[in-house]
C-alpha cells in the first residue's frame, strides 16, 4: 500500500511538473498574473508529493518491505535503523529520488519566499525549474523506478554495501545533493533572464544568495565525502582525482567563479553575460556530474549503478538542457545591455582573473576527466589519468589565484591602486617570508616545495586578515574605535576574509600532510611495538566481537609518547555476512590537529597482523579549511544587503525591485 | 583606456591563461597517463621494462604466495595469458584467488610485475570493469561475473613506493 501510494505521489508530482513547466510561461505571455501565479502553488504541491514520495521509500525500507526490489537489493533486517534510513539513498534509485525532493525543494522555498521577485521572472523560473524537475521525474519513472515489487517476496535482504553502513553516509550524499541542485537555481534565473531578454543588478542580488546557499553545502558535502573516504577506506588518502570526486569539484569550481562574478554583477552592473553564461555551465557541470555519477560510465570508488539503458537517458537529459540553454544564450545574450566600464587593474579586474583562473582550472579538471573516455570511445584505448596529471595542470593555476586572493579584496572597485596594495600587504609577505625562511631552516633538505607553498598560505590568510585590519583602521585609530568600526563592517566582508583565510588553512594542511606524513607498514604480534613520529604504539592483542549485521575483530593499540600512555586506539576489520565482504575500521587519535591513523590488513596464520600506521601532521587543517570557507559562505549570506535583497516577503525590500 | 582596449586586454590576458593551461595539460598528458593491459595485450605489445603501466585479469587460483615483511606473489591471469606480478604491502580487503584485478606498476627485467599499487572490487560480484571489457572481448565472460554490480574498487597503496 505504502509502495503504491509512494508511485503514485511520484506520479502525481510527474503531472504538476508538466502543468508548472507550461502555463505560467503562457501566462507570462498574455500577461495573465493568474495563470503566472499557477506556478507558486504547483511548485508546492509538487514539492509536497516528492515529500510524500520520498517519506514512502524511508517508511518501506525502516520496516524491511522485501517484497519491494529497492529494499530487498539494498537492506536487511539485522541493519541498524539510522542505516536502514541512510541506505535510501545509498542506492542509485533512491538517491535520485533524494536527488527530485531536494530539487522541489529549492522550487519550493523560491515560490514560498519570491513574494519581491517581479511576477513574470518568478514564474519563468519556476517554469524552467518544472522542466529539469519533469526530465528528472520521467527518468525514475521510466528507468529507475523504487517502487516495483518483486512476485513473490523473499524472506531476508541482500544488505547494503559495508562501506555505505556509515554516519558518513548519512550526510555526504545529502550535503552534495544540496549543493549540485542548488545551483539549478540560478540555472534557472539565468534562462529565464535570456527569455525576458531583461537583466540588471537586481536580478544578480536575488541569484547571489541561492547560489551561496548551494556553494556552502557543495563545499562542505566535498569536505564531508573527502573525510569519509579518509577514515574509511583505510589507507589514510583524502582525495583520490576518481571522476566523481572531480564531478563535484567541477561544479564547485566553476560556482565559486560565478559566486564573484555575480558580485561584479551586482555592484558595478559589469560582466552581466559572463555571469548568465557560468550560471548556466555550473549547473550544467552539476548535470555531467549526475550523469558521470548516476550512468555508470566510470569504474571508480564510487561506482555504484551501471545501467547502459540509465546511461543513454541522462545523457539525453544533458544534451537537451546543455544544448538547450547555451543555444538559448546565444540567440539572446546579445541583447543584454553591456555594464560599467573599469580598468584591468581594479577589484572588477581582479575577480575577472578569478573566474578566469578558477574556469580554466575547471576546465584542466574537464579535460582530465573525460579525455579518458572520450578515448576510449574513440580509439579503444584504455588510459588512466591520476593525481600526477592533476597535480602538474590544476597546481600551478591555483598558484597565481592564490596569489591574486589576497590583492582583489583590497582594490577599489573601477580603478584600483596596485602599488598601494602591495604596500599594504607588506606585513603578510614579511609574515609569508618568515614562515618560509623558518619552516626551510627546521626541515633543512627536506623538500623545497613545501616551505614555498606554506609560505603562499601564509600569505593568503594574512592577507585576509589585512584586508580587514585595514577596513577598520586598527593601528591608525584608538582601539575602540577600531572595534567599532569592526562591528560595522559588512558582514560579506567577514565572510570574504574567513573564506579567503580558509583556503590558506586547507593549503596548510595539504601540504603538511603529503609531505611530512610518516608511516610504519608491517606486521606485528600481541604485544610487539611500532614506532612513528615518536609515538610508540603496542598491539595488545586481538579480540572478537558480534555486532548487529556482522563479526568484527578487533585490535586495541596503546598509543605511550615518551613514556606517557595517552590513549588506546581500537581499529578492526568487520565481516559482513550477507555480502560475504569485509570493511577496515580505521582508529584516529586526534592530537591537535594532527592524527595518529592504524587500520588493520590481514591476519597471518600465526597470529600476527599487518597493519598500516600514519602519523599525519596538521591533517585536520585539510577539513577545517572547507569549514572556515562555509562559515564564511554563511556570514556573507547574513548580510543585511542579502537578506534585504533576497526573495523575502518583507515589505521594506519593495523599494529596492529594479525600475522596470 | 578606451573600450576597446580594455577589452583587448581582457582578451589577451585569458588567451595568455588558456595557453599555459593547454601547455600544462599537453605537457602532463605526454608524462602522466598510465595505459591498461591485460598479461595476453601486455605479451603482445612487448611493453618494455620499467614503462608503468594498469595491469587487469584474474588472480591465478593456487598462485597467492605470502612472503616476508608483507611480500605477496601472485599471477594475474586473462584466460589466454599470465603474468607474475609482486607486490610488497596490505592487499584490499577483498583481494581473492579467482577474482578480478587491477595493479599498477611496471615490468622488471626478469618479466616479473612489480606492482606499487593494487586495485580491488569492494563486492563479492563486481569486477573492475577494465577487466570484465577486456575477458569479455576474449570471450572468458560469465554472466555471474556481473550479476549485481554494485561496488566500488578501492585502491591500497602500496609501501613499495
Amino acid at each position: 500500500m505504502i509502495t503504491e501510494a509512494g508511485h503514485y505521489a511520484l506520479v502525481l508530482a510527474l503531472a504538476l511538473a508538466l502543468i508548472q513547466s507550461t502555463v505560467p510561461i503562457a501566462g507570462a505571455r498574455w500577461g495573465d498574473a493568474a495563470l503566472m501565479n499557477v506556478a507558486r502553488s504547483t511548485a508546492l504541491a509538487q514539492l509536497l508529493f516528492v515529500a510524500v514520495s520520498f517519506s514512502a521509500l524511508v517508511m518501506l525500507h525502516v520496516s524491511s518491505d522485501f517484497s519491494v526490489v529497492n529494499v530487498f537489493e539494498n537492506s536487511h533486517s539485522t541493519k541498524p535503523l539510522i542505516y536502514k534510513i541512510t541506505g535510501v539513498w545509498g542506492n542509485h534509485e533512491g538517491s535520485m529520488l533524494l536527488w527530485v525532493l531536494i530539487l522541489a525543494l529549492f522550487g519550493g522555498l523560491v515560490a514560498a519566499f519570491g513574494n519581491n521577485l517581479p511576477l513574470s521572472l518568478r514564474a519563468h523560473v519556476l517554469a524552467v525549474q518544472a522542466w529539469i524537475a519533469a526530465a528528472f521525474y520521467l527518468f525514475i519513472l521510466v528507468t529507475s523506478n523504487p517502487f516495483l515489487r518483486i512476485a513473490t517476496p523473499p524472506i531476508e535482504g541482500r544488505d547494503l554495501n559495508p562501506v555505505l553502513q556509515d554516519i558518513g553516509l548519512a550526510v555526504h550524499p545529502p550535503m552534495l545533493y544540496l549543493g549540485y541542485v542548488g545551483f539549478s537555481i540560478s540555472f534557472s534565473f539565468a534562462v529565464a533572464a535570456l527569455i525576458e531578454g531583461r537583466i540588471d543588478a537586481a536580478w544578480a542580488r536575488w541569484v547571489r544568495p541561492w547560489t551561496l546557499v548551494a556553494w556552502i553545502f557543495l563545499t562542505l558535502g566535498i569536505a564531508m565525502g573527502s573525510y569519509w573516504a579518509y577514515y574509511e577506506l583505510g589507507w589514510g588518502g583524502w582525495w583520490f582525482w576518481d571522476p566523481v570526486e572531480n564531478a563535484s569539484l567541477m561544479p564547485w569550481l566553476a560556482g565559486t567563479a560565478l559566486l564573484h562574478s555575480a558580485v561584479v554583477m551586482e555592484k558595478r552592473n559589469a560582466l552581466k553575460v559572463w555571469t548568465i553564461l557560468l550560471s548556466i555551465l555550473t549547473f550544467s557541470l552539476s548535470l555531467l556530474g549526475t550523469f558521470l555519477v548516476r550512468s555508470g560510465v566510470l569504474t571508480s570508488v564510487h561506482a555504484f549503478a551501471t545501467d547502459p539503458t540509465r546511461g543513454v537517458f541522462i545523457l539525453m537529459i544533458l544534451c537537451l538542457f546543455i544544448g538547450g540553454s547555451l543555444s538559448l544564450y546565444a540567440w539572446r545574450a546579445s541583447a543584454l545591455k553591456q555594464g560599467g566600464l573599469f580598468a584591468p587593474i581594479s577589484r572588477e579586474g581582479a575577480l575577472v582573473l578569478n573566474n578566469l583562473f578558477l574556469t580554466t582550472a575547471c576546465a584542466t579538471v574537464f579535460i582530465g576527466t573525460l579525455y579518458p573516455l572520450a578515448l576510449e570511445v574513440l580509439t579503444g584505448d584504455k588510459i588512466s589519468v591520476g593525481a600526477p596529471f592533476f597535480n602538474l595542470t590544476f597546481g600551478p593555476l591555483f598558484v597565481p589565484l592564490m596569489m591574486a586572493m589576497s590583492f582583489g579584496p583590497l582594490l577599489a572597485w573601477k580603478r584600483g591602486d596596485l602599488l598601494g596594495a602591495a604596500q599594504r600587504l607588506t606585513a603578510a609577505g614579511i609574515a609569508a617570508l618568515i614562515a618560509i625562511a623558518v619552516i626551510y631552516a627546521w626541515t633543512y633538505g627536506g623538500s623545497t616545495f613545501a616551505p614555498l607553498a606554506i609560505g603562499l598560505a601564509i600569505f593568503v590568510i594574512a592577507g585576509a586578515i589585512t584586508d580587514l585590519a585595514e577596513r577598520m583602521a586598527l593601528f591608525r585609530v584608538p582601539f575602540a574605535t577600531a572595534m567599532q568600526r569592526a562591528r560595522g563592517l559588512p558582514r560579506a566582508t567577514w565572510g570574504t576574509a574567513f573564506a579567503h583565510a580558509g583556503v590558506g588553512v586547507a593549503l596548510i594542511g595539504i601540504v603538511c600532510e603529503t609531505t611530512w606524513n610518516s608511516e610504519y607498514i608491517g606486521t606485528l604480534k600481541p604485544n610487539d611495538v611500532a614506532k612513528v613520529a615518536g609515538y610508540e604504539l603496542k598491539l595488545d592483542g586481538v579480540t572478537q566481537r558480534q555486532g548487529p549485521n556482522y563479526r568484527e575483530m578487533i585490535v586495541p593499540f596503546t598509543v605511550t609518547l615518551d613514556g606517557k600512555t595517552l590513549s588506546v586506539m581500537m581499529p578492526s576489520k568487520r565481516n559482513f555476512t550477507t555480502r560475504a565482504s569485509s570493511t577496515t575500521e580505521a582508529a584516529l587519535l586526534t592530537r591537535g590537529a594532527s592524527q595518529l591513523y592504524i587500520s588493520l590488513g590481514e591476519t597471518t596464520n600465526e597470529g600476527a597482523v599487518a597493519v598500516r600506521i600514519y602519523h599525519k601532521p596538521l591533517v585536520l587543517l585539510i577539513w577545517w579549511g572547507p569549514i572556515l570557507m562555509a562559515f564564511g559562505g554563511l556570514l556573507s549570506l547574513s548580510d543585511r544587503r542579502l537578506r534585504v535583497g533576497a526573495p523575502k516577503p518583507a515589505k521594506a525590500s519593495r523599494a529596492l525591485q529594479p525600475a522596470e | 583606456m578606451t573600450r576597446k582596449q580594455r577589452r583587448l586586454t581582457m582578451i589577451g590576458g585569458s588567451l595568455a591563461v588558456l595557453a599555459v593551461a593547454a601547455a600544462l595539460v599537453l605537457n602532463a598528458m605526454r608524462d602522466s597517463i598510465v595505459f591498461f593491459s591485460t598479461p595476453s595485450m601486455a605479451a603482445e605489445k612487448q611493453i618494455p621494462t620499467g614503462k608503468r603501466f594498469r595491469l587487469g585479469g584474474l588472480v591465478q587460483p593456487g598462485s597467492l604466495v605470502r612472503g616476508d615483511n608483507l611480500a605477496v606473489n601472485f599471477s594475474v591471469a586473462d584466460g589466454a595469458a599470465t603474468l607474475p606480478v609482486a607486490y610488497k604491502g596490505i592487499l584490499p580487503d577483498l583481494f581473492r584467488e579467482g577474482q578480478g584485478v587491477v595493479a599498477e606498476g611496471a615490468l622488471d627485467a626478469s618479466g616479473v610485475f612489480r606492482a606499487d599499487t593494487v586495485f580491488a572490487k569492494h563486492d563479492e560480484t563486481y569486477m573492475p570493469k577494465d577487466v570484465a571489457d577486456a575477458l569479455k572481448k576474449q570471450g572468458h565472460w560469465k554472466d555471474d561475473y556481473g550479476a549485481k554490480p554494485s561496488a566500488s574498487a578501492v585502491p591500497a597503496q602500496g609501501a613499495s613506493k
